[in-house]
């Protein structure tokens, strides 16, 4: 198949990435434009956060469909070489992943388990010792990194013809038979717990994803999307309760942690005085919102929470700025066309003129310019609304 | 019917911490250090101590109080403890009681609160409260007993110490001069002024091993404490080593063009609050740099002033002073010496 076709089918089998982010698969297997071909492709099996084990029992599991789906990818990416990183406590994995990938030349390289190196930057630094510039893609540096239960899903996508109908999900915490399911998507949480055998006593939390990044949910009747690689049942006794906010004392803890050597206590103060082109300075968008601040301040400050905030923030006044700017380049894209239109009229009427005396002509195609014509008078009009209300939102 | 649940943001596990449990290993880091300096000079270095935590719970529950603040929880931080600690420790021994009290006020109603409270204040506030009082009370403050161990006959009871700090009367026995056994940073100053040599004014008994009689068993006991603070990261490492290298290096040149006339570096590590400052003045986190880069040079650039202050400045030391001067440069610090971050060229 070409391989412009494989990543069309590829694209129609809704493979993403499954490791949380869900992006679509498709497009990082395009390198036009970045590379002429990868350093290292790499796959991602450290599992994202403590607790998940849906990677883990993907690996032990189906680790030659997993093989499967990386020839796929080496087809197309063209990489020098194969990592796989797996976190070295799982043993069962690296070895499921060794023996799947003997004689294929992948490298399985067992990483340190230590939060968050399952994030991709993370893992890459970790395995190349190249770290992704900031603005900018993975491929500027010859890296390209998958999950692994993405990989599977590509097998499944292109030699089965199966697009991504199920993922395997995590259920855990204050559960009867905490386990991982092979859930089809758009199963609701509740049956994913009842299969599981129902909450135990206490739980006071349903966490999609892990503690550290999870997001809380209010009701067990969502369903698995995607995303879904972790249903957390949290009782009291494994979360922390909230604790009183304190002021920040620059104990520096959160920068000894951050794993992409930022300034959090820099970043907090700025985004809670709301001076988000100062914590832009700070680097606020190589934050990964990985909660390692968070996890170690002393006075509990919700760091991440600023984060997400002043990201939003920026990003809604961006988009403010995208519409102005929008509103304003119709409404002068119209003042000109309605110039241009006047000045077509008066030469049409000066043409016309001269050519009164005979009407007789007046045949089929002279009815069709008073409909263009209408059509041109109608539209303006239409478009003057939406400029309007632009200029008085913008 | 779906169950329902509590809605928060992520991370939902924390760290067992907290400020109150940072600063309470503050604290007992001090220990050490306090025991020998309440060996060598008696109870009045524990009366300080009572005096101070009482006077700085006081203050910061009435400052707390007007300012609308949730009184338990913020008490329960220990960072006025730690405050009057820090003070307390750097006070003679038989100060009298309202000189602490001074101190402590000036610490935590104006240094503290009205900066707007933990976590704001640009000023170090156990070191400005010190300042302050040596500014305005030189005389009480440079009265220092004879360290224990060197004339065994100022030794005094508990409430031999108690009426001298609330009544100013000394016991009966004492010579009219007992209480101005300086330090050896104030001997060393004096006596270099008239014309000794180091090594002539190193002969006093007033020294002992290394520096100061006395005095370097307690900088010994702040420097265990100190480094159990660095070892479970309640300090940063930085900081000292910065503040102690510095100290050393500049101590150093000038030891070696004239070792007659300045101090072996040895000596300004082990005298005065050389150590003590290092790992619990400088390393206050609220007025140090918060940087690690920024965090080495700002505990240099106090090493250096303390020599600089010590050797041509008006005081016996200078500790207070450098912190307070390095407060001050601390935001300009942070600014240029962020690290670089993940992903970010190397320059
Ligand atoms: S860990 Fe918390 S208190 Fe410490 S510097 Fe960071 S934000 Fe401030
Ligand atoms: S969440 Fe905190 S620790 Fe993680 S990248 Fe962002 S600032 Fe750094």
């Amino acid at each position: 198949m070409h391989p412009s076709d494989l990543r069309n089918a590829i694209r129609n089998a809704g493979v993403v990435g499954l490791g949380g982010a869900v992006f679509p698969s498709a497009v990082k297997m395009n390198l036009s434009g970045h590379c002429e071909r990868l350093d290292h492709l790499i796959l991602n099996g450290a599992e994202c956060e403590p607790w998940m084990t849906c990677d883990d029992l993907i690996m032990r599991e189906r680790a030659e469909e997993i093989v499967a789906g990386i020839h796929i990818l080496a087809h197309l990416l063209n990489p020098q070489e194969v990592l796989i990183g797996i976190e070295d406590d799982k043993p069962e994995a690296i070895a499921a992943m060794r023996a799947a990938c003997a004689g294929t030349g992948y490298a399985v390289r067992p990483v340190p388990t230590r939060y968050p190196s399952g994030g991709a930057k993370q893992l890459t630094k970790l395995l190349t010792n190249k770290e992704a510039p900031f603005k900018g893609r993975s491929t500027d540096i010859g890296v390209q990194c998958f999950n692994v239960a993405t990989a599977y899903t590509l097998h499944r996508a292109v030699n089965c013809g199966e697009p991504v109908i199920s993922r395997i999900v995590t259920v855990t915490g204050h559960v009867a038979r905490p386990q991982n399911i092979d859930a089809l998507l758009g199963t609701a949480f509740a049956d994913l717990i009842a299969q599981c055998g129902g909450y135990l006593d206490g739980v006071e939390r349903l966490i999609m994803g892990g503690p550290m990044m999870g997001f809380a949910m209010h009701t067990d009747a969502m369903p698995v999307t995607k995303a879904t690689n972790c249903i957390l049942a949290a009782g009291l006794g494994e979360l922390t309760p909230e604790l009183p906010v304190m002021p920040c004392t620059r104990c520096g803890d959160c920068v000894d942690v951050c794993p992409a050597n930022l300034l959090p206590q820099q970043l907090y103060w700025h985004a809670r005085a709301k001076e988000f082109d100062k914590a832009q300075d700070y680097h606020l968008f190589s934050c990964i919102e990985c909660g390692c601040c968070s996890y170690v301040c002393p006075s509990h400050i919700p760091l991440v929470q600023y984060y997400r905030y002043a990201k939003n923030e920026i990003w809604a006044q961006e988009k403010e700025k995208q519409r102005a700017e929008l509103a304003r380049q119709r409404h002068q894209a119209r003042m000109e066309r309605l110039e241009r239109e006047k000045q077509e009229r008066e030469a049409k009427l000066r043409q016309k003129a001269p050519a009164r005396p005979e009407p007789a002509i007046a045949g089929p195609e002279a009815g069709k310019p008073p409909i263009e014509a209408a059509i041109a008078r109608a539209r303006p009009r239409s478009e003057t609304a939406v400029a309007e209300s632009g200029e008085r939102n913008g | 019917m779906a169950m329902r649940f509590k809605t928060v943001t992520s991370p939902f596990v924390l760290l067992d911490t907290s400020v109150g449990l940072v600063m309470r290993r503050v604290l007992y880091a001090m220990l050490p250090g306090i025991a020998a300096l309440a060996w060598f000079f008696g109870w009045g270095v524990l009366v300080n101590l009572v005096i101070a935590t009482i006077m700085a719970l006081a203050a910061e529950a009435a400052l707390l109080a007007a300012r609308g603040k949730p009184l338990a929880l913020y008490l329960g931080d220990y960072s006025a403890v730690v405050t009057a600690w820090l003070l307390a420790v750097s006070l003679p021994p038989l100060a009298p009681w309202w000189l602490t009290t001074l101190g402590i006020l000036f610490a935590i109603v104006v240094a503290k609160h009205l900066y707007g409270g933990l976590g704001y204040n640009p000023f170090n506030p156990a070191m400005v409260g010190y300042v302050v009082l040596l500014v305005s009370f030189p005389r009480e403050m440079s009265t220092w007993l004879i360290p224990h161990g060197i004339d065994q006959a100022h030794a005094m009871t508990l409430l031999e110490t108690l009426q001298a700090i609330f009544s100013g009367v000394l016991p009966a026995r004492f010579a009219p001069d007992a209480l101005t056994g300086a330090t050896s940073l104030d001997i060393l100053r004096t006596k270099l002024g008239l014309g000794l040599t180091v090594t002539e004014v190193r002969n006093s008994p007033v020294f002992g091993i290394v520096a100061g009689h006395g005095w370097e068993w307690a900088a010994l006991g702040f420097l265990v404490g100190g480094l159990w603070l660095v070892y479970i990261r309640a300090a940063a490492w930085q900081i000292p080593s910065g503040m102690l290298g510095g100290l050393a290096v500049i101590a150093t040149v000038f030891y070696l063009i004239d070792p007659q006339h300045y101090a072996p570096p040895w000596f300004h590590l082990w005298s005065g609050a050389a150590i003590y400052g290092a790992f619990f003045i400088a390393t206050d986190p609220v007025t140090a740099s918060a940087t690690p880069r920024g965090r080495l040079i700002y505990g240099v650039g106090i090493g250096i002033l303390v020599y600089i202050i010590r050797a041509f400045g008006g005081y016996p030391d200078g500790v207070a002073f450098a912190v307070l001067l390095m407060n001050i440069a601390a935001p300009t610090i942070d600014l240029y010496t962020r690290p670089r971050v993940f992903g970010e060229r190397r320059a």
